[in-house]
């Protein structure tokens, strides 16, 4: 009897199964759903808007995206992008897109403002997708320390330590931060625009990016304590600058000095 | 009857000093010896002195640096004026450095001196290095003083990166981090040896208070040490001097050190600090505040090392990747090992230099008066070869930012330097024998026939001629005075057998001499002015 006592019922291991594959199942679900939660509130957008925004988007998008912004070869589908993503490509100029290369430039923006809420809104109501964040959420008065040690875990590889970009593979590169606007650094952390690793509400939250923002605007808006900051690129401008002028300031010297007495 | 008394001389009180230390410790023997001290004056003599005197403002800045820098990693949050920073969690020895950038009087610009030095230090004495080896002043009897200032140089580099390393902010700890790499990359002893530096697991507890060792008291004083072997060997080899009527190898042309040279070196040295002040008051270098404290996760875009270890750096990214191999439990990093070797080998190469010409030659005369570089073709062509070899490996360390800058794909920019590393030097060879050889050519026609003076006469019976404007004999004597060496042949020794030594001897004399333009001799030049006599009075 002791022996039957201690022996698992042949169903002990489906229902630890069972168990197991729930609570991973529900843990996934429940993630997912508080990944939903803290995702931004839609704007609203009128029906005008998104009747317009479809003209537009017919109109300067469709060629590439396609008419039902399913995406086609040249370039990728845009159902569930989100406003956010939107905004963040035309208002900055990136998009319409000018000529295909490693990456979309940034150029001078092609739309009004009125034309990229339009935009916005017509490929919100494609899929749910990140939406423009509100002014309250991009203001940069969150906690700059905390915000320059998430930007130098999280961003500082690609776009340097003080935001002054770097190289990426095969002429694909992260660019400078500097004179970016709050919001549209906000929109890129949350929708990953071209190359930039999409860095969601449970990677990063809100507040995160607040603080990452405060650091960057700090950095930017703080004037450099030692003098012209020669571009912030480090040790090889610095090099440069010693090579070129301090030792050629001096060797122009020399050659004054020698010169005087022959 | 000898009056054993000396009588005291009247005298101000210059004279009494002068006396008082002459008779106690002879000083007059002292200034007549050192005092009369002849140096050449030539704006390329002042190279070697630039770093000098840095090296004197490094010592300076570096003195008002350590009675505020704390070289310790204990941890502890950061209670300091800079905001962003407010709160975070760092080491000492960043935080000190912090406090210095912005609390400390005067901390900054110390600073930003001692760093700037420290870059002109080491290019100044690189700059130095490039005039001795194109004038071949390392020759007979300088071979001993060029390893001097070879060790000095990568004294230079040494402490330059232990200072480097020591602010613990994110950028030095990335460059710790390489070295760490570096050194677990040496098979076997590898893992030992990274353990031995840091103290246990990198990056530890220890490292910056080790380096700071190493950077305040072993590495200056032995820089010093250096220095004073490398002048007093100046001294006693006495300075060498460009060729002009007058200069031999047995004497040197210029002014004595008293009172001319201490004026001019004592003024000199005002300006270099001067410019270096100047440079550190309106330029940042290393914002350190920038970085924040080392946290072995994060690495930056554009973490480079400063100028002087970049070709080292550049030599780590330009090495083919996937060459690993496994030997019984051991990974042999060859993107590791590979270019360790090569930049030893290139200061191995660098250091022996003058011992490798000098066997080639055969040449046991002492050589006091410098060549002109183009008089020289092949050492020149090596040089430039040199140089460029290093200055591939040096840009290979700015990749990134050479691609984003200029637009490029980084993949095609390492590509690029990885061909251009080996194409680049035998190119730069070429081009610089080949141009020697051209100026050696017009050099020599120069002499012959003097300067074309752009006047065109004609003759009475229609030709034309320009007339060429003679050199007059100060001119001449520096297009005419150098020696040239011929290729030797391999000789048997005796016991009637040419050696292996005696063969590659030979056909290095070859490489090094095959390609030559033979100086003007004298007849050459009596039988062109004869020619040239004639020429004029036909054009009158």
């Amino acid at each position: 009897m002791a022996l039957k006592k201690n022996r698992r019922s042949p169903l002990a291991a489906i229902i630890v199964m069972a168990a197991g594959l729930a609570l991973t199942g529900g843990g996934y679900a429940a993630a997912t759903a508080a990944v939903e939660a803290v995702k931004p509130v839609t704007a609203a957008a009128t029906a005008e808007q998104v009747t317009e925004g479809k003209k537009l988007f017919l109109a300067n998008c469709a060629s590439c995206h396609g008419k039902n912004a399913e995406g086609t070869k040249a370039a990728p589908s845009l159902i569930g992008v989100g406003a956010a993503s939107v905004e963040f490509q035309v208002a900055t100029g990136r998009m319409p897109g000018q000529a295909s290369g490693p990456q979309l430039e940034k150029k001078k923006v092609q739309f009004t403002t009125e034309q990229i809420e339009q935009l916005s809104a017509f490929v919100a109501t494609l899929g749910e997708g990140p939406a423009i964040p509100t002014d309250a959420m991009v203001a940069p008065n969150g906690d700059s320390t905390r915000g320059g040690e998430l930007f130098r875990i999280n961003c500082a590889m690609c776009h340097n330590a003080v935001g002054a970009g770097g190289a990426l593979t095969e002429g694909k590169y992260a660019p400078a931060l500097k004179g970016v606007s709050e919001r549209h650094i906000y929109e890129a952390m949350v929708t990953g625009p071209q190359n930039m690793p999409v860095f969601n509400d449970a990677n990063l939250t809100p507040q995160d990016k607040k603080d990452i923002i405060t650091y960057l605007k700090y950095v930017e808006e703080t004037p450099s304590v030692g003098g012209y900051e020669l571009a912030n690129l480090g040790p090889v401008v610095e090099g440069l600058f010693t090579w070129v002028f301090v030792l050629g300031f001096i060797i122009a010297i020399t050659i004054w000095l020698g010169a005087k007495s022959n | 009857m000898s009056n054993a008394v000396a009588t005291p001389k009247k005298g101000g009180f210059l004279a009494g000093t002068a006396n008082y230390l002459d008779e106690r410790v002879g000083v007059a023997g002292i200034l007549k010896e050192f005092g009369r001290k002849v140096f050449p004056d030539h704006w390329s003599f002042m190279l070697g002195e630039v770093a000098l005197y840095s090296f004197l403002v490094i010592l300076l800045s570096g003195t008002f640096l350590t009675f505020f820098f704390q070289p310790s990693m204990e941890f502890v949050i950061y209670d300091g004026v800079y905001g962003p920073l407010k709160g975070a969690e760092m080491s000492i020895a960043y935080a000190s450095t912090l406090d210095i950038s912005f609390e400390v009087r005067g901390g900054l610009l110390m600073r930003q001196v001692h760093h700037w030095s420290a870059l002109l230090f080491v290019a100044a004495a690189g700059l130095h290095m490039l005039r001795v080896f194109f004038t071949g002043a390392f020759r007979k009897p300088r071979e001993i003083n060029w390893l001097v200032g070879f060790v000095l140089f990568v004294l230079g580099m040494a402490g330059g990166f232990t200072g480097y390393s020591l602010p613990d902010d994110l950028l030095s700890g990335n460059g710790l981090r390489i070295i760490d790499g570096m050194i677990k990359g040496i098979p076997v002893i590898g893992a030992y040896g990274s353990s031995l530096l840091f103290g246990g697991e990198f990056p530890g507890e220890t490292i910056v208070a080790r380096l700071y060792g190493l950077h305040i008291l072993l590495v200056p004083a032995l820089i010093l040490i250096f220095i004073v072997i490398h002048l007093f060997m100046v001294v006693i080899h006495k300075h060498t001097h460009y060729s002009g009527p007058g200069r031999k190898d047995t004497n040197v042309v210029g002014y004595p050190l008293m009172p001319v040279y201490v004026a001019k070196a004592g003024g000199f040295f005002f300006i270099v600090f001067g410019v270096i002040m100047l440079i550190a008051a309106t330029f940042t270098i290393n914002p350190v505040w920038n970085y924040g404290g080392y946290d072995p996760s994060p690495v930056s875009a554009g973490t480079q090392p400063d100028w002087y270890i970049g070709w080292l750096d550049g030599a780590l990214r330009l090495a083919p990747t996937h060459l690993e191999f496994v030997v019984g439990g051991y990974t042999w990093s060859w993107n590791i090992l590979l270019p360790m070797i090569v930049g030893i080998g290139f200061l191995i190469i660098v250091a022996l230099y003058p011992f490798i010409e000098a066997w080639v030659t055969g040449d046991k005369r002492e050589h006091h008066v410098l060549d002109r570089p183009r008089n020289a073709p092949t050492r020149t062509a090596i040089g430039a070869a040199g140089v460029t070899f290093y200055a591939v490996l040096w840009a290979g360390a700015a990749t990134d930012l050479i691609a984003t800058n200029f637009k490029m794909s980084l993949n095609q920019v390492l590509t690029f330097m990885q061909i251009f590393l080996i194409v680049g030097p035998i190119l730069a060879f070429i081009i610089a024998k080949r141009t020697c050889l051209a100026l050696q050519r017009k050099d020599r026609s120069i002499a012959l026939h003097g300067r074309e003076s752009g006047r065109i006469v004609r003759l009475p019976h229609g030709e034309y001629i320009e007339v060429h404007e003679p050199l007059d004999e100060f001119e001449q004597w520096k297009l005419v005075d150098f020696k040239d060496y011929q290729p030797t042949l391999a000789r048997p020794n005796a016991a009637g057998k040419i050696t292996i030594r005696a063969r590659l001897r030979a056909a290095l004399s070859r490489f090094y001499f095959e390609d030559r333009i033979a100086p003007v001799t004298q007849t050459e030049i009596e039988q062109a002015h004869h020619h040239g006599d004639h020429a004029e009075i036909e054009a009158k």
